[in-house]
């Protein structure tokens, strides 16, 4: 289960020979119906997908195009309708309740757009909570690596109320990550954050991806953000439509987003409606 | 994940939610404190009322004349000494271990500058082994006292008070006068504690014949003399109802009754009046156990409620749980021992409370003894125990099945 593949990307290591990759998400026929009442949903309509190991993807589509539906499958958070799907060869299908547990745990780092940070508990102790259901000992070391990877070490012991929106979903990131899963979820890791903290958010992502090699999977609405990863899937209604590589990734916090400001500018005519300069003073 | 763990994580959880923790064990506290307070103080009257009815004596049977039933027999004839004798006498009534006989007069005690009026109570000695109640100083009428209607009389502590202006006061070899006759104190009756007969150190004891032939005429058409009251023991307790018997047959003979209702005297046994005592203080123990039961129940829907509606916050949490690596066993053990752990603290100090209820109302009542029952205890614990347990690990245990995203989207 190896692909064949081309990869470009800007920031130097660039693949132009054939590069075996491993497969780590393969998914066939995925459908999602949800039933309510006399009314079915379909959420998706038959998805076929293969990410490959160290991807940095960003599905995109219209708001109810099945975004978070795929995305909470490939968590092993939901199960598909019907469909087959293999998470690093294993068919996630017929796992226990138990093993599905543990691929959460191992393979599996899932960031929420709306961090799903447990109330009242320290940044430490959110993150050390796969951990403790994964068994692993020196706990309180690797939490504070994570946090530290996230530029946290210094909130350790903040609560989820003593932090910024932006540094809540680094939590969750340093959650996501601190058990070294073979991939990263991410449902509107930005969704909820200004563009300062967006940008924070894709920097570790980005350096995460190309530093660690860490399979990350993500959904935004904003081409901006998409922009920064390098490969774009696109749904509608329920299906891919849209499949493709980023021709020139950017890499975040170099390139300046057109500011809000500059936006602005060109949507206005030159003078303000005719009124005097000091009208206001 | 080892037992331990599960322990860590819930204590972490219940830190986490105080306020929620503090509240629900509130809730048990109150219902096993409740429970365990009022249930002692149910018991410790019923105690109360059965030992005072202890302290009349032991197996006793009391007879007194009575207006007859029916309308065929209009006239009382009146208990005499020679039935006294008769039913002390085992051949008539094998059942009976002795009789004590009083002959009440109504008289005025005077020493000095103070007077009462009572009922002096004619008696003979073996009333004080009947009633086993004894005089704490000097000594109680003697069979010669009776023998010579002797002018002696024992005084109850109350008397001692109202003549001497102190109940501890020694009166023995004082004058009194009963009626105008002059009386020598020979004793005083050992105090009794206020009970539902009123109060008993109210009395005045002269020997039997002096009432009935000094202080009154009271010969009977036998040829003994009158008797208001026999105060009558039976052998054992089993020979309660044979004593009974006895006594009735002998008495229908000797005041010539055919029927029933024409009987012109009443039999009571010291069972009678316990058990229809018995069932007031029952229902006293029946209502305080009703309060404690509705003071459980209260506290059960506090838990309940703080328990239920926790659960939006919780089920997200177990959400998220699962979504990092939790299975349903972790689940349910952090809920199961969150709720043992809360229990057990709740229940502890409920029984602490209770206690502190129970010693409380010791002070307040010193009469009562009070004294906590395991019975209580094991009750009101298991009771708030299966509740907190029930409504902390119930809604824990199916938000433990559902998938994690579903308990991420409950709302
Ligand atoms: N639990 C559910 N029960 C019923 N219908 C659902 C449920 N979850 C999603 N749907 C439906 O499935 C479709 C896809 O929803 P999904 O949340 O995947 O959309 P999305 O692409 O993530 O949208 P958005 O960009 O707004 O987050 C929608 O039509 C939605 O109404
Ligand atoms: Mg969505």
């Amino acid at each position: 289960m190896f692909g064949i593949l081309t990869r470009r990307s800007k920031n130097g290591h660039v693949a132009t020979e054939p590069l075996e990759r491993k497969v780590v998400i393969d998914i066939r026929g995925i459908t999602k119906m949800y039933k309510m009442g006399d009314v079915e949903v379909h959420a998706l309509r038959g998805v076929d997908l293969k990410i490959y190991q160290g991807e940095f993807v960003s599905i995109m589509g219209p708001s109810g195009s099945g975004k978070s539906t795929l995305m909470n499958i490939l968590g092993a958070l939901d199960q598909p309708t019907t469909g087959e799907f293999f998470l690093d060869d294993t068919d996630v299908s017929k796992l226990s309740e138990a093993d599905l547990a543990r691929v959460r745990n191992k393979k599996i780092g899932f960031v929420f757009q709306s961090f799903n940070l447990l109330k009242r508990t320290t940044a430490l102790r959110q993150v050390e909570l796969p951990l403790i259901y994964g068994g692993a000992p020196g706990r309180a070391k690797k939490a504070k690596a994570a946090l530290e990877a996230v530029g946290l070490e210094r909130r350790v012991d903040h609560l989820p109320s003593e932090l910024s929106g932006g540094q809540q979903q680094r939590v969750a990131i340093a959650r996501a990550l601190v058990n070294e899963p073979s991939m990263i979820l991410a449902d509107e890791p930005t969704g909820n954050l200004d563009s300062r903290s967006g940008t924070e958010v894709m920097q570790i992502f980005q350096s995460l991806n190309r530093d660690q090699g860490i399979t990350i999977v993500f959904v935004t609405h904003d081409p901006w953000i998409a922009r920064h990863t390098n490969r774009v899937i696109m749904l509608r209604d329920g299906k891919v439509i849209a499949d493709r590589e980023v021709a020139e990734p950017l890499i975040a916090g170099e390139a300046e987003r057109p500011s809000e400001a500059d936006e602005m500018e060109t949507m206005f005519k030159d003078a303000y409606y005719g009124g005097g300069q000091d009208e206001y003073n | 994940m080892s037992l331990f763990e599960s322990l860590r994580i819930a204590v972490a959880g219940l830190v986490t939610n105080r306020l929620r923790a503090v509240l629900t064990t509130l809730g048990i506290i109150i219902g096993v404190g409740a429970v365990i307070g009022l249930v002692s103080l149910g018991r410790g009257v019923e105690l109360f009322v059965a030992q005072e009815f202890q302290s009349l004596g032991s197996n006793l049977l009391f007879v007194f004349s009575s207006r007859p039933a029916s309308d065929t027999r209009t006239t009382i004839q009146p208990l005499s000494t020679i039935e006294a004798d008769a039913l002390a006498n085992p051949t008539i009534a094998p059942s009976i271990r002795q009789v004590a006989p009083q002959y009440q007069v109504g008289g005025q005690i005077v020493a000095g500058a103070n007077s009462f009026r009572l009922a002096i109570s004619g008696s003979t000695p073996n009333y004080t082994s009947v009633r086993s109640w004894f005089p704490s100083l000097g000594t109680f009428i003697t069979q010669e006292h009776v023998t010579d209607a002797a002018r002696v009389a024992v005084l109850g502590t109350t008397i001692v008070e109202i003549l001497y202006g102190d109940s501890t006061f020694d009166p023995v070899g004082q004058s009194v006068r009963i009626n105008d006759r002059v009386f020598t104190v020979i004793g005083v009756m050992e105090e009794r504690a206020a009970g539902f007969l009123g109060d008993e150190n109210e009395a005045v004891f002269i020997p039997i014949s002096t009432a009935q032939t000094r202080l009154d005429r009271a010969r009977t058409r036998d040829g003994g003399f009158e008797v208001s009251v026999l105060n009558i023991q039976a052998v054992d307790e089993s020979r309660m109802v044979a004593a009974t018997l006895e006594i009735e047959t002998y008495l229908n003979d000797a005041h010539g009754i055919n029927f029933q209702g024409e009987q012109d005297f009443t039999i009571i046994s010291q069972a009678d009046i316990l058990d229809s005592l018995g069932a007031i203080t029952g229902i006293l123990t029946a209502f305080l156990g009703m309060i404690a039961g509705i003071s459980l129940l209260v506290g059960g829907i506090g838990i309940m409620n703080i328990m239920l509606v926790s659960v939006t916050e919780r089920t997200r949490e177990i959400g998220l749980r699962k979504a990092v690596g939790a299975r349903g066993v972790d689940i349910l053990m952090q809920f199961l021992i969150e709720s043992v752990v809360l229990s057990v603290i709740g229940g502890g100090l409920g029984v602490l409370l209770g206690v502190m209820i129970t010693l409380f109302a010791g002070v307040l009542v010193p009469d009562l003894a009070l004294g906590v029952t395991t019975d209580s205890i094991i009750l009101a614990t298991a009771v708030s125990s299966f509740i907190g347990i029930f409504f902390g690990a119930y809604p824990a245990s199916r938000a433990a099945r559902l998938r994690p995203i579903d308990a991420l989207r409950f709302e």
